[in-house]
């Protein structure tokens, strides 16, 4: 019995390297995912803050709404709250795990609704540094990964972006393993594989003794030496949304 | 106009006693004023015309939200100030209440809403009449009268029904305005079919879904027709009347990646005219071309209307093309040109608009619309061939 116990030991060690760092990356995003699994919807209110090279800033807010869905990715909706010539320019994103996401655009001015591409992955969102698909929600069919190394609690995991149209060839994403698998830094290497951005998360948050939210964003990018912050503020998952909330009607009604 | 003004201040009256009772309420104050400078460069066609049209205009807005965004009182006015007098105006954009729940939502009282797909034409938007007098593309809407109920169910998409108790005139310009015929247009002459004239009781529905990439919308109408119905007389004046129409809309979009197609076509019906009217392109963007946020589109549309000469917008076998460019960056800078071709007349029209924002509160936009060629045939726009123009503004936010 204790032989076998021993030589279960010394087996143990061989089963984890034998498992490949393809399958451990996944591994770890698999468990990120599943840790903030279960927030049901949620709501926050967002300052953007935007600096050019010359340190010029300039500021947007706006609000986030989501619903979290199993089956198939998140539906969301984003409302503009300034600067007053866009209030209310809103947007709503079913966001799919395999295919294009769907999306619509309200203009409030005419007060029209627009169906719009979502295959502009690498252009900025609203002049940010952060792309479009920076933001949308993270869905494991999404990417292909590889474990690189663990320092501490933190885990470091390559991310290749299965999309062609994706302006990253790879991103290297640091999860802390202690804290819920939470992400601390990205850094996003441009399709040449040149370091062009490094996302940090900072002043987390725990919320429903479950969620981990950072309460600040901040991107910069290295090449063209610009800045986006991002704050969060107001952050409320006793919303209880439902699907009715992010419908057409729904959109319209949430520019007011 | 008295029974108007009553509806009016009843909305307002009932709008205000809902959210005294409420003790949570958001209020969002938002005042916009614009100074606009409009040259028209080519001598006029008509006596009294100017070339020069400096003009001013101011529109508050005020929003209460409560019930956590689920019950809404809206209320925004504009007003306008300019040399030609019909052009010196106000309207009521909005003035509302909105209540919603789960799946369905209910909207009283002065209201704008939007259907279609399309850039070039508006074929389906029929609800709102067209703020004619503030802008030359039909996108600036009167505000309308209306209880708007929209009721969605998931799988098988939204349905809006609107009941229209009046009807809301088209403004034409004055003596000393541009984009006029040669005997002026005074829109309380312009008279009804219906013999319950303005209070003619209206209907709308409208169905809008999507399945994957298609969007797709289906509406009625049943009431007023928003385009006035245009003869000439002897003198070969211009008459008009407001004709009692049946119109069928559909309007589809098609989302491929890239690629939007898009397609709106209605048939109208009415004493003395049936008509059919389609417009169908496609819009494809390049995005983020210089690796700077930089998105370039192309746009074409084809447009038909049955009524030949008689399509009051003239669009009646016409192509439009153009490109949009936007910046994608902090001051939203976008750009916009194009043009529109007739293939009977050989008539064209440009069109350049630009924008962007500077400093955080002031929007800057400048618009171009030049008419060349324009033919002797042309039963309306030779009246408007005098009139190209450009036009500057700045709106400030307050």
């Amino acid at each position: 019995m204790n032989k076998l116990i021993f030589t279960l030991l010394l087996i143990s060690p061989l089963i984890v390297i034998s498992q490949t760092a393809e399958e451990k990356g996944y591994q770890i995003v698999s468990k990120a995912i599943d840790a903030d699994r279960g927030f049901g919807s949620s709501s926050v209110d967002l300052k953007m803050v935007l600096k050019n090279k010359n340190g010029q800033v300039s500021e947007r807010t706006l609000s986030n709404k989501t619903l979290e869905l199993d089956e198939d990715g998140d539906k969301s909706m984003i409302i503009f709250t300034s600067p007053k010539d866009i209030k209310g320019t809103s947007t709503l994103t079913f966001t799919h795990k395999v295919g294009a996401d769907d999306q619509w655009l309200f203009l409030p001015s005419i007060q029209r609704t627009k169906r719009i591409s979502s295959s502009n992955k690498s252009g900025p969102f609203v002049g940010s540094e952060f792309a479009y698909e920076d933001l949308s929600s993270i869905e494991l069919e999404k990417n292909t990964y590889k474990f690189i190394k663990q320092d501490g609690d933190l885990l470091y995991v390559e991310q290749d972006p299965v999309d062609p149209k994706s302006g990253y060839k790879k991103r290297i994403a640091v999860y802390n393993k202690a804290k819920g698998y939470r992400l601390e830094t990205i850094k996003f290497f441009d399709r040449k594989g040149a370091l062009l951005k490094t996302l940090t998360y900072l002043d987390y948050k725990i919320y429903k003794n479950k969620f981990w939210r950072a309460s600040k964003f901040e991107m910069v990018n290295h090449q063209s030496k610009k800045e986006t912050q991002l704050f969060f503020e107001n952050y409320n998952f006793e919303v209880n949304l439902k699907e009715s909330d992010f419908t057409e009607i729904a959109l319209r009604r949430s520019s007011n | 106009m008295n029974k108007f003004s009553h509806i009016v201040v009843f909305i307002f009256l009932n709008g205000i006693f809902l959210f005294a009772q409420e003790d949570i309420i958001d209020i969002s104050k938002e005042w916009e004023l614009s100074r606009e400078s409009r040259y028209f460069f080519d001598t006029p066609q008509f006596e009294n015309q100017l070339n020069y049209y400096p003009s001013f205009s101011f529109q508050p807005t005020y929003k209460f939200k409560w019930n956590e965004g689920y019950e809404n009182f809206i209320f925004s006015i504009y007003f306008n100030l300019d040399r030609d007098k019909n052009r010196t105006y106000w309207d009521l954009r909005e003035m509302y209440y909105q209540k919603a729940n789960n799946n369905w939502e209910l909207n009283i009282g002065f209201k704008k809403v939007f259907w279609g797909v399309t850039e070039s034409s508006h074929l389906v938007d029929i609800v709102n009449q067209t703020d004619a007098l503030k802008s030359f593309d039909g996108e600036e809407k009167l505000g309308q009268p209306m209880v708007q109920f929209s009721w969605f169910l998931s799988g098988l998409g939204s349905l809006d029904l609107f009941y229209l108790p009046y009807h809301r005139k088209r403004g034409f310009p004055g003596e000393k305005g541009r984009f006029r015929f040669n005997n002026v247009l005074d829109s309380e002459d312009i008279k009804y079919e219906s013999g319950k004239g303005e209070f003619n009781t209206d209907f709308a529905a409208r169905w809008k879904h999507y399945f994957g990439a298609f969007d797709i919308g289906l509406s009625y109408f049943s009431g007023n027709g928003r385009e006035p119905f245009f003869k000439f007389d002897e003198k070969n004046n211009i008459q008009a009347y407001y004709p009692i129409i049946d119109q069928y809309g559909i309007d589809l979009q098609i989302t491929a990646g890239a690629l939007l197609l898009k397609f709106e076509s209605i048939y109208r019906t009415a004493k003395e005219q049936q008509f059919l009217a389609m417009d169908a392109g496609f819009e494809f963007t390049f995005s983020n071309v210089d690796k700077n946020g930089l998105d370039v589109g192309v746009l074409a549309e084809y447009l038909y209307d049955e009524r030949g000469d008689w399509a009051l917008s003239g669009l009646q076998d016409d192509i439009f093309y153009g490109s949009r460019l936007a910046f994608n960056d902090s001051q939203d800078t976008s750009l916009i040109a194009g043009g529109i071709h007739d293939f009977q007349t050989s008539s064209n029209l440009f069109t350049i608009e630009a924008s962007r924002r500077f400093k955080n509160n002031m929007f800057v936009s400048l618009e171009g619309r030049i008419f060349s060629g324009v033919s002797d045939k042309e039963l309306f726009l030779l009246y408007f061939r005098q009139d190209s123009y450009f036009r500057i503004s700045v709106s400030k936010y307050y």
